[in-house]
């Protein structure tokens, strides 16, 4: 039984693709230290008379931290079953997120630890996009923009237009962002994820 | 439609190309250096097992001959040598398989020169006159020489004559290179190139020519043994802006040692199942008949240029890079 488990094992493990020092792309993701990571930069060094070298600038999916590494040219490293799929966000229960994938209503659940800062950005039926490692959420990254109503502000000064200066906002997911002076309670807002920061207001 | 059958350098590159290309065949000329041509087609190639080569068949019915595309010109330079051609020089292409990145291109533009009678430090002196002559409009700062032995020291703390093990770990591990120890394991030469390429050469030659000489003797390659110091190889490697430009040698001219040199490159080779080639026996006839004291150095020129121009990768100084061959 256990000789079975093994060669069941041996045979997943080929099907593993294997990429080679000279085929890392930014962008490719393969597993490093038992992580999946994605290849940011790889640089070839090679002194005329001596060893080559490859130097990967590699991103580490779990934790998002970015490290340097350095290979011996031609080393491999096994590729990561990493994709990103853009699924609805459904709802908090709580202790998961659950979202889904809008073509075959497939749901995945996920907690707060990999939601991470996205949660914040995050409303029921907004589409996100879910990173999956081995089919299992691995990251959350929401829209670049998103549209949220503000719950939360101390009125504004009368006549004051220019948005210099500004006050802290509290939106429906429970962000806080600055907002320029004018904008009131019950507005709809449009927000940059990757900053944080108020781009407009949003007729609705 | 299609964009590839454009060049992949500027026309103000090509224009420069030109340009340096005329003024290195100046330079010589005004030292009366013999311009020469050898062939990038032969029937053996070096043995160095960092280099990997081109190989191809010749076909002439019913001959069938499998020859190499050169990875250097200098052994059938140093044959020209050996022949009486007194000091000579040549800009020719020179091809590496396996090398294509930032600084490399599977074929490259190489200027070798070798000059009859002088030791490596006369050698240097005209290296740094070629180059601060090319690089005159763009005021590079005074050249600096400086031996390996103390630029490895001065760097990481290491003596790179003397292998220590723990040392060298401990170094890595604490400059997080830790992956070096099992790449490098207990060979010095591969730590050394490890630590070289990563903590030395970035900071070499800031807007400078830097000359490091006197390299380790176990990366002596084709440079004599200095005669006072048996740790030390007659080495020079040239650096500007932390990128390799050159490599020189006070020449090996002792056709025993030289073939016990090739002996070793060719046991590594069977070792690591590289490619199997066999020892150049007409470049070591040349050194017994008498190879004349002389040093050479060769120089990358398309790297020459990208300095030149500040251009960030090599396709920016190349026709047509491999992509686009």
């Amino acid at each position: 039984m256990a000789m079975a488990e093994f060669t069941l094992f041996v045979i997943f493990e080929d099907k593993m693709a294997i990429y080679s020092t000279n085929e890392f792309k930014a962008g490719l993701k393969v597993m490093l230290d038992n992580d999946p990571c994605a290849i940011i930069e790889n640089e070839f060094v090679k002194p005329g008379k001596g060893q080559a070298f490859n130097r990967v600038k590699i991103r580490n999916l779990k934790t998002g931290r970015v490290i340097e590494r350095t290979f011996k040219s031609g080393e491999s490293l096994e590729g990561a079953d990493v994709v990103d799929v853009e699924m609805q966000y459904l709802y908090n229960d709580g202790q998961f997120r659950h979202f889904m994938v809008p073509d075959t209503f497939e749901q995945y659940q996920t907690d707060e630890k990999i939601v991470g800062d996205a949660g914040k950005w995050l409303k029921d039926q907004d589409s996100c996009t879910v990173t999956l490692w081995n089919d299992a959420p691995l990251a959350i990254s929401p829209p670049n923009f998103v549209d949220l109503v503000i719950t939360e502000t101390d009125p504004g000064v009368r006549g004051d237009t220019s948005g210099g200066g500004g006050k802290p906002a509290t939106l429906e997911t429970g962000a806080v962002v600055r907002v320029p002076l004018f904008v009131q309670i019950g507005e709809l807002i449009r927000v940059d994820t990757r900053t944080g920061e108020y781009v407009s207001r949003v007729k609705e | 439609m299609l964009q590839d059958w454009r060049p992949t350098c500027s026309l103000k590159l090509t224009r420069l190309r030109a340009q340096m290309l005329a003024d290195i065949r100046r330079f010589f000329a005004e030292r009366l250096v013999l311009e020469v041509e050898t062939p990038l087609l032969s029937h053996s190639v070096g043995t160095d097992p960092q280099l990997e080569f081109f190989i191809t068949e010749y076909c002439l019915s019913p001959l069938r001959q499998t020859l190499f595309l050169q990875t250097s010109p200098e052994f059938a330079m140093k044959r020209l040598l050996a022949a009486g051609s007194g000091s000579i020089y040549q800009i020719g292409k020179a091809f590496r398989n396996g090398e294509s990145g930032r600084f490399h291109n599977p074929e490259f533009t190489m200027l070798e020169w070798y000059r009859v009678g002088f030791n490596l430090p006369q050698l240097m002196d005209e290296i740094a006159e070629l180059i601060e002559g090319l690089f005159s409009d763009q005021s590079l700062q005074e050249t600096q020489r400086i031996s390996y032995q103390d630029v490895f020291g001065s760097f990481t703390g290491l003596d790179p004559l003397v292998f220590s093990y723990p040392d060298y770990c401990a170094f890595a591990r604490e400059c997080q290179l830790s992956e070096a120890v099992d790449i490098c394991g207990q060979d010095h030469a591969l730590w050394l190139d490890f630590i070289f390429s990563h903590k030395v050469q970035p900071h070499l030659g800031d807007n400078a020519l830097c000359m490091v000489y006197g390299y380790p003797a176990c990366q002596s390659s084709l440079a004599k043994i200095n005669e006072d110091n048996a740790q030390i190889a007659e080495r020079v490697e040239l650096f500007i802006n932390g990128i390799e430009l050159g490599n020189g040698y006070y020449e090996l001219t002792d056709a025993e040692e030289q073939s016990k040199r090739f002996d070793k490159e060719l046991a590594i080779r069977q070792q690591q199942k590289l490619p199997v080639t066999v020892k150049d026996k007409q470049l070591i006839a040349a050194l017994e008949s008498g190879l004349p004291e002389c040093s050479g150095v060769a120089i990358g020129l398309d790297r020459l240029l990208m300095l030149m121009s500040g251009s960030a990768s090599i396709d920016d100084v190349l026709s047509f890079s491999i992509r686009r061959a």
